[in-house]
């Protein structure tokens, strides 16, 4: 039987999603194993609710596959999928009492019966009173059934949400950011409740949500989503300990994140210091993002006792540690610790090697494909620059490899070549790494010592002196520029 | 401010509108009541709804009134429903556009628009009588009837349909189990308010219809008229029947209203 050996029970394949032009799942993949409980986690907008809501039947994929246990899905209609969900606002029948809210999947249920006529019935009063008063005990419920569910709290109504999505013995339970309208402690609660009926009814479960505490918590499997595209998936430890890129890092718990090089094999410098740390297999001085959470790091007072000498610029008191502003080599460290070290305390920060974690520069160089169209002058992304165009002629297809420090914004769009809008600004410790897009679509990267607003208008110039020109042939490049 | 002025309070745009109620609704009420329990020689009698209750004639056109009512407030509600259904349906409730189209025709006069249908139906060889009187009252309403279930399905939290067909319905039982119930409380207000008008109006049946259709609004109006002067108080005492068998109606409507919102309201969720 094919189903014992594969024991994954959904697999998605290549799923694109596309609303009114808009790409909110680009190209995506992922397969979920039986029994687990996974999270997807990711900022509003990054395509986790589209996911789950095309694994829920509600919306269709304009790309790809999704298959349950085998079988494809994405032509099934939602009332025939071995799915259910819990709603984000729970949405519990309001003409509904509890018990028959409980009740209305089972009742329209049926069941395998050799002795009936086409081979199943539907469930009895008898059986069907049986199972919702077993789901309404699991909830903590049992009394309830005969509620107004519009008379009952937020918690007990997520409580008979989730008691009417189990009843129906689904293979996968999906939940939509589910603890999201509950208050603090109510969270707390329900988290610790999902985990143990996950346990109890062993069914998997895929539970959407922005909270990356929450993620953590809860999940065997968290896969973080930004843009409609994964950005890491794996276990929770493995995605606060290693996170796979800078998006991951920032967005999961508090980090310190900065670039540094690779000197070589356990050696990294940044911020002007040289340092051991764990990691090898990199190129000599390529460039790298560091990642160190602010638990790792150990303050100490008075001056040139660790890695670095700097000045607390602030601390807050968090229940069980203080969380300090540390400013060192014109870097701000976040710091926690059980010790209060006072506002303008001169300290040493020590980092050991294994909390520097060191990652993988998404993107080192602007890759594009242009054309040259006269002397020195090369034509892409919607502009004509000045690049030394030796051994190239006119009319010649060619990818520019543009180096981050080559580009120049102005604030004046028409100061530059190109107009741009900034759509990302990211301090790295000694400069701010900045994403404009160009209005032909295109994305530029920038490492500058100037802090750029989200969303300016900027003009986009090119030093042609850094630039590289390689000869462009198609069928390579099409596949290179895909990978970006 | 620590001077005390005259306070002028909100209380007081009311004024205008309680003045043309007391003189135009509660005065006309008080007459009626008052004819309706005055003998012709002016003292204190019943002998008027004596008269309405013996005068088997009463009895069947309002008979005839109600079942005028109760088959032209159907018809509507059948044909209104799914207008109404596919006008809230995602494709197109972006156009409001189409359902103003709908409601256009209560801009134009009730009068203009009669004459206007009679003539239609006369042109296609309809003759006045109770089918083209039930047509009338269907045409003249239905707007009064879509509007308020094209409210209530428009405002319908769509994630209730999304749950049921989660839950193993299909959109046929969905309908049925979820759209049906939760749409309620605009169905009978879309009842409520055609169904009490047509009840105590005659100008339709007068213009559309024949004898047979002949309401109890007619009878009562013939009683004031010239010709019958001398009937007011037996005219009063019938006017005073028919209000209350409305109100009793609206009570009821009002009733079912209430106990079907209590439940159809979303909850406390934020």
């Amino acid at each position: 039987m094919a189903k014992e050996l594969n024991d994954k029970i959904i697999e998605i394949k290549g799923i694109t999603k596309i609303f009114d032009g808009v790409t909110v799942l680009d190209n995506l993949s992922l397969s979920i194993k039986r029994g687990q409980f996974v999270t997807l986690l990711g900022p509003s907008g990054c395509g986790k609710t589209t996911l789950l809501r095309l694994i829920a039947g509600f919306e269709t994929p304009t790309e790809g596959e999704i298959y349950i246990e085998g079988e494809p899905i994405t032509s099934i209609p939602p009332f025939k999928r071995p799915v259910n969900t819990v709603f984000q606002k729970y949405a519990l029948f309001p003409h509904l009492n509890v018990f028959k809210n409980v009740a209305f999947g089972l009742k329209l249920k049926k069941m395998p019966d050799a002795s009936a006529k086409k081979g199943f019935r539907k469930y009895t009063k008898a059986e069907i009173a049986e199972k919702v008063n077993k789901a309404l005990k699991l909830v903590g419920l049992e009394d309830y059934g005969h509620r107004d569910v519009n008379s009952l709290s937020g918690g007990q109504q997520q409580r008979v949400a989730i008691a009417r999505a189990i009843v129906c013995e689904p293979k996968v339970l999906l939940l939509d950011e589910p603890l999201g309208a509950l208050d603090l402690k109510m969270r707390k609660e329900m988290q610790i409740e999902l985990k143990k009926m996950h346990e109890n009814l062993g069914i998997t479960f895929i539970f959407v949500t922005h909270d990356q505490e929450e993620a953590l918590t809860m999940s065997d499997v968290v896969v973080v989503m930004n843009d409609g595209v994964i950005q890491q998936m794996a276990q929770p430890k493995k995605i606060y300990d290693e996170p796979s890129n800078a998006f991951v890092a920032d967005f999961i718990g508090e980090s310190n994140l900065l670039s540094g090089v690779m000197e070589k094999d356990y050696r990294i410098s940044f911020l002007g210091k040289s340092l051991k740390c764990v990691d090898k297999g990199f190129e000599k001085n390529e460039r790298i993002d560091v990642v160190i959470r602010p638990e790792d790091i150990i303050i100490k007072d008075g001056e040139d006792n660790g890695h670095f000498n700097g000045e607390v610029l602030s601390t807050v008191f968090k229940g069980t540690y203080y969380e300090m502003e540390v400013a060192a080599e014109g870097y701000e460290f976040t710091v926690q610790s059980q010790k209060e070290f006072k506002k303008g305390a001169k300290v040493s920060l020590e980092i050991s090697p294994d909390s520097i974690h060191i990652m993988k520069k998404m993107l080192t160089i602007n890759k594009h494909i242009g054309e040259v169209t006269g002397e020195n002058l090369v034509t892409f992304c919607g502009g004509e620059f000045e690049i030394p165009t030796d051994g190239f002629e006119q009319g010649d297809e060619v990818i520019v490899y543009v180096p981050f420090t080559a580009i120049t914004l102005t604030d004046d769009e028409k100061d530059g070549v190109i107009g741009a809008n900034v759509t990302q600004s990211l301090y790295k410790g000694t400069y701010y790494q900045v994403q404009v897009f160009t209005d032909s679509d295109d994305d530029f990267y920038i490492d500058t010592s100037d802090e750029w607003d989200m969303d300016d208008r900027v003009g986009v110039n090119i030093d042609g002196g850094q630039v590289k020109l390689e000869p462009y042939s198609p069928d390579e490049s099409d596949k290179e520029s895909d990978d970006e | 401010m620590s001077k005390k002025a005259t306070t002028f309070r909100p209380t007081a745009f009311a004024f205008p509108y309680l003045a043309v109620t007391v003189i135009f609704v509660i005065v006309p009420l008080v007459l009626i009541l008052i004819y309706a329990f005055r003998g012709e020689d002016g003292s204190f009698t019943f002998n008027n709804f004596v008269q309405v209750f013996k005068e088997k004639e009463n009895l069947s056109q309002l008979g005839k009134t109600i079942g005028l009512a109760l088959i032209s407030t159907a018809i509507c509600l059948l044909i209104a429903y799914p207008v109404a259904f596919v006008l809230a349906s995602s494709p197109f409730n972006k156009m409001a556009i189409l359902a103003l189209l709908f409601i256009i025709p209560m801009w134009i006069n009730f009068m203009l628009r009669i004459f206007a249908l009679q003539s239609l139906l006369q042109m296609i060889g309809l003759q006045k009588g109770y089918a083209s009187a039930v047509i009338g009252m269907v045409y003249d309403f239905f707007p009064y009837m879509l509007l308020p279930i094209y409210t209530v399905l428009l405002n319908m939290d769509k994630s209730y349909l999304e749950a049921s067909k989660d839950l193993g319905a299909n959109t046929v039982t969905t309908f049925f189990k979820i759209t049906l119930p939760l749409s309620l409380p605009g169905v009978i207000s879309g009842i409520s308010m055609m169904f009490m008008p047509i009840f105590s109006s005659y100008a339709i049946t007068e213009m559309m219809g024949d004898a047979n259709t002949s309401v109890i609004g007619a009878k009562i109006a013939s009683l004031f008229e010239n010709q019958n002067y001398g009937n007011y108080g037996y005219g009063s005492a019938l006017s005073f029947v028919l209000l209350l068998i409305v109100l009793a109606v609206m009570f009821i409507g009002t009733y079912l209203t209430n106990r079907t919102e209590k439940t159809s309201k979303g909850g406390k969720v934020k």
